[in-house]
């Protein structure tokens, strides 16, 4: 469970022309994942080449299952390093997705930080955080 | 290409499809570390970072035997917050005719040195001065959520959309994060890794120079103080620090004349072999091990011709113990996957152990300079001059910044 300290502004991504699709969709509560539609390798983060074709035109986004298990993780147990606008404790996982992309984010309601390990079955949920900014988090998953 | 990547580092074989002959490097053996220098290290300096690069470099020069007019090129980090151009007119450095910044953070700490042998070895200019100087601990602090976090997230690091936007901006989390991956695969325990922050406070009490000098830190303690990030504690952190530190390359040929004996560049290289961000590696075939490391590493033996085994004494960059735990393996001094074992009751890394590592105190102990008082170090060792000193060393491995477009060198006396 993430919670906000008000007051204190969320680090936003940074939108170029090569991702914007990916959190356009995100802000739509859909998660997409970059894949090449000539060798059919999936890439985080997206990226304006293939780098095994070397070709720029072959570069899509495509629906994810959202579906993953923890591959590592981190937990903030005290505020010296955690970013300052989020109550400790609270968790980053990098999770291994079914596509084979590692994507990281916060644990969702779900999960209290002492209950995450290696290998956990998760998948993607939505949190709205304010007016502007939607982003991906990771929830428990049965199958 | 990630396939190849992955076989090459998993197999432990290093076969760049490019690879320029060891006998047309310019810089191997033809260029020398002739001066080193550094500020007291403190916890708060009060004076600016101009201030103290200055009197870091003035050393340097005094320790070389050199004019400071004679200083005609200069280099430093990207992240270094000095006026260059005011270092010069405060200096007098009127021959410059060289200068220059290398990017990446640590990972620059001997591609700083790299570029400066180059640079002589092609005779650009005569004698380069590298520095780095930083109030780490009384003003900007790059290990921290809010000061690294709005200094970073720009159009050069893009990828730091995609982990800051999670509270996740910290270079002590993002190491935790792969830290954890090869703890797990590797079956390593938190009583081990202690050893590492251990030897090097041990080596630091015998430092004067270090910020935790005379200041004793046990196993017992280790254990007991408190978590930062899981999994890494205080005492796995690099000691924030408000110092400078400097050291001059020059020709061998030159470094003959000069005072001190010559710490010669045996072989250096930089690295960013895949799916390369600035720590946030999480893409890559594996996060348990450290890519960069291993590559730059392997480059510097390559060119210098020799391997791990020949190395007597090893300065890593060591921004929390994992990354210079894990670059024990990377540099070969152990098997990979076994630098738990190697460290655990400290042994193999004290100064008459195995691999003598970080003899100063490190990043740890002695002082978080960027990795610059690494090098500083390392040329102390193939002096003779060391506080902690090690037999008779030919050969010095320094390293730097791991997670990061980093860089490697040996040394030699």
């Amino acid at each position: 469970m993430v919670e906000y300290v008000p007051g204190i502004p969320i680090l936003k991504p940074y939108i170029d022309a090569d991702n914007k699709a990916y959190w356009d969709a995100v802000k739509e509560e859909k998660f997409v994942v970059q894949q090449c539609n000539k060798c059919k390798n999936y890439y985080q983060p997206p990226r304006p080449m293939c780098p095994e074709c070397l070709t720029l035109d072959t570069m899509e986004f495509v629906p994810s299952t959202g579906k993953g298990e923890v591959y590592s993780y981190i937990i903030y147990t005290t505020d010296k390093m955690a970013y300052p606008a989020m109550k400790i404790p609270y968790a980053v996982m990098v999770v291994e997705m079914e596509e084979g992309v590692r994507i990281t984010a916060n644990n969702a309601p779900d999960i209290d930080t002492d209950e995450i390990y290696i290998g956990m079955p998760v998948e993607v949920t939505f949190a709205k955080i304010d007016d502007d900014l939607t982003l991906y988090q990771f929830k428990k998953r049965k199958s | 290409m990630a396939r190849k990547i992955l076989e090459e580092y998993m197999n432990r074989k290093y076969d760049a499809d490019i690879k320029p002959k060891p006998a047309l490097n310019m810089i191997k053996d033809k260029t020398a570390i002739v001066g080193i220098g550094e500020t007291k290290f403190t916890r708060g300096s009060g004076r600016d970072e101009m201030d103290m690069a200055c009197e870091a470099i003035k050393k340097a020069a005094d320790d070389a035997g050199i004019k400071l007019e004679d200083i005609d090129g200069l280099e430093t980090f990207t992240l270094d917050r000095t006026a260059m151009p005011f270092i010069v007119s405060t200096l007098g450095l009127k021959n410059l005719r060289f200068a220059s910044e290398v990017s990446f953070g640590g990972g620059a700490a001997c591609a700083v040195t790299l570029h400066a042998a180059a640079i002589v070895a092609t005779g650009v200019a005569k004698n380069v001065v590298c520095y780095r100087s930083l109030n780490e601990s009384s003003g900007h602090k790059f290990g921290r959520g809010d000061g690294y976090a709005k200094y970073m997230l720009t159009a050069p690091t893009p990828h730091y959309g995609y982990t800051f936007p999670m509270g996740f901006c910290t270079p002590l989390s993002w190491a935790g994060a792969w830290g954890r991956r090869w703890m797990h695969e590797f079956n390593v325990s938190y009583e081990q890794i202690g050893w590492w922050a251990v030897v090097l406070r041990e080596y630091a009490n015998k430092n004067p120079l270090a910020l935790f000098h005379n200041k004793p830190m046990t196993h017992e303690d280790y254990m007991n103080v408190q978590m930062i990030v899981e999994p890494l504690r205080l005492f796995d952190c690099c000691v924030d620090t408000d110092g400078a530190c400097a050291h001059i390359v020059t020709t061998a040929e030159r470094a003959k004349d000069l005072k001190q004996k010559p710490v010669y560049i045996l072989g250096a290289g930089q690295s960013a072999p895949i799916e390369q961000e600035i720590q946030t590696v999480y893409n890559r075939p594996t996060i348990a091990g450290l890519f960069e490391t291993w590559y730059a590493a392997h480059e510097a033996y390559r060119v210098a011709g020799v391997e791990g085994k020949d190395i007597d004494v090893a300065e890593l960059y060591d921004p929390y113990s994992l990354g210079g735990i894990m670059s024990l393996e990377e540099c070969d001094f152990c098997e990979r996957g076994d630098a738990g074992n190697f460290i655990e009751g400290g042994d193999n890394i004290r100064v008459d152990g195995k691999m003598p590592t970080n003899t100063s105190g490190g990043l740890l102990s002695e002082a978080y300079i960027h990795g610059f008082n690494l090098v500083n170090e390392g040329v102390r060792q193939l002096r003779g001059t060391s506080y902690n000193q090690v037999k008779d060393p030919e050969l010095c491995m320094v390293t730097a910044g791991p997670g990061v477009p980093s860089s490697a060198m040996v040394l030699r006396n």
